[in-house]
């Protein structure tokens, strides 16, 4: 059990310097080009990274306002894009408070909660003493907030100064990142989810090009819905 | 860029990221009463998952903007080389991402 400030610190740091900022930096220097590709302003990317913090809603944001969907269509798609933060912030709380969950800094705290630092938090929390646990995440999470955002100016910056093949390949990264980021998610209901929708997105895209993720999502996800209820899960029966 | 423009994005930006906040903001408010396991929540789990495969499959399948002057064929390909090497590899994400862009790469540039 780790009870020492200055080693939560270095902890938190060595586990956030390395694949969580490499990651981070890599996929928001992906994000950053395509903000800039889509004729939007560096303003606007850097609140995205920092405000919406995941790359899937802020995809959702920059190509949903690209493909020419109402602003109010654009809000509800990224929210409904965010909903897995709510089981990941239910699950995480109560791990890391020493007190109760609902005191002020909680509420600021979570905004830079991402599948990274839950991941790291879930992991190292039951080796670190309570009081120490919430210095942990801040470290963790501060680190990996500066290397997106870093990267998302550099995308930005630098997708127009690139040869076009490699700045055609930085915005080819942000579908691929979010494919592989996605499919580490190693739960049956998200996967059938996924691939039940994949179709459903390029259909509805060639039929309604602005409100194709929402009717995507309303059809797809209830029909994977329906599909998991009904399909016997064998995995976990045996 | 016009002003009205400027704001519509600025609004547009403010309301997606309070848009996600909410799901934030309730799970702390809640953390400890919430059941994320009943049927509600979860169908708006499988709507959330079926949105970004759709998305994912419309960004390589038909994008929106630069993507549009590389042919379907490379997209394609490298999008698959990527997701095979990610689970070839036991599910390593940035030699995938990092062979999937290159390949891509590659392809736009001598063919």
């Amino acid at each position: 059990m780790i009870s020492d400030s200055r080693a939560v610190t270095r902890l938190a740091m060595r586990d956030a310097v390395g694949f969580p900022s490499i990651t981070l930096l890599a996929s928001m220097t992906g994000f950053g080009s395509l903000v800039h590709e889509s004729g939007l302003p560096l303003g606007m990317a850097i609140a995205a990274t920092a405000g919406i913090w995941g790359l899937p809603g802020q995809l959702t944001l920059v190509e949903m306002h690209a493909a020419g969907a109402s602003a109010f269509f654009v809000i509800l798609g990224v929210a409904l894009a965010n909903a897995r933060f709510l089981p990941m912030v239910v699950s995480f709380m109560p791990l890391m408070n020493a007190e109760g969950p609902r005191t002020r800094w909680n509420f600021a705290l979570v905004q830079m909660l991402s599948i990274n630092s839950w991941a790291a938090g879930l992991k190292r929390f039951p080796e670190i003493e309570r009081k120490f646990r919430r210095r942990y995440y801040l470290v963790f999470a501060v680190i990996c907030m500066s290397a997106g955002i870093l990267g998302t100016v550099i995308g930005y910056l630098g997708v127009g100064l690139m040869p076009r093949p490699i700045a055609l390949g930085l915005i080819f990264m942000n579908p691929l990142f979010f494919a592989v980021l996605l499919a580490g998610v190693q739960s049956r209901p998200s996967m059938i989810a996924l691939i039940v929708g994949a179709p459903l997105g390029v259909m509805f895209h060639l039929a309604a090009p602005d409100l194709d993720l929402l009717l995507t999502g309303a059809v797809g996800g209830s029909l994977a819905f329906w599909l998991n209820n009904r399909v016997p899960d064998r995995g976990s029966r045996q | 860029m016009t002003d009205a423009s400027g704001l519509a994005l600025v609004l547009l930006t403010l309301g997606a990221i309070a848009g996600t906040y909410l799901w934030r903001g309730v799970g702390v408010m809640f953390a400890a009463r919430i059941k994320s396991e009943g049927p509600v929540f979860q169908w708006v789990t499988f709507v959330s998952y079926a949105m970004l495969g759709g998305l994912i499959a419309r960004m390589v399948i038909l994008p929106i903007g630069p993507l549009m002057e590389t042919p379907l064929l490379f997209r394609t390909l490298a999008f698959v080389i990527g997701v095979g090497v990610f689970f070839a590899l036991g599910r390593r994400v940035l030699p995938a991402v990092f062979i999937g862009v290159a390949s891509f790469i590659v392809l736009v540039s001598y063919f």
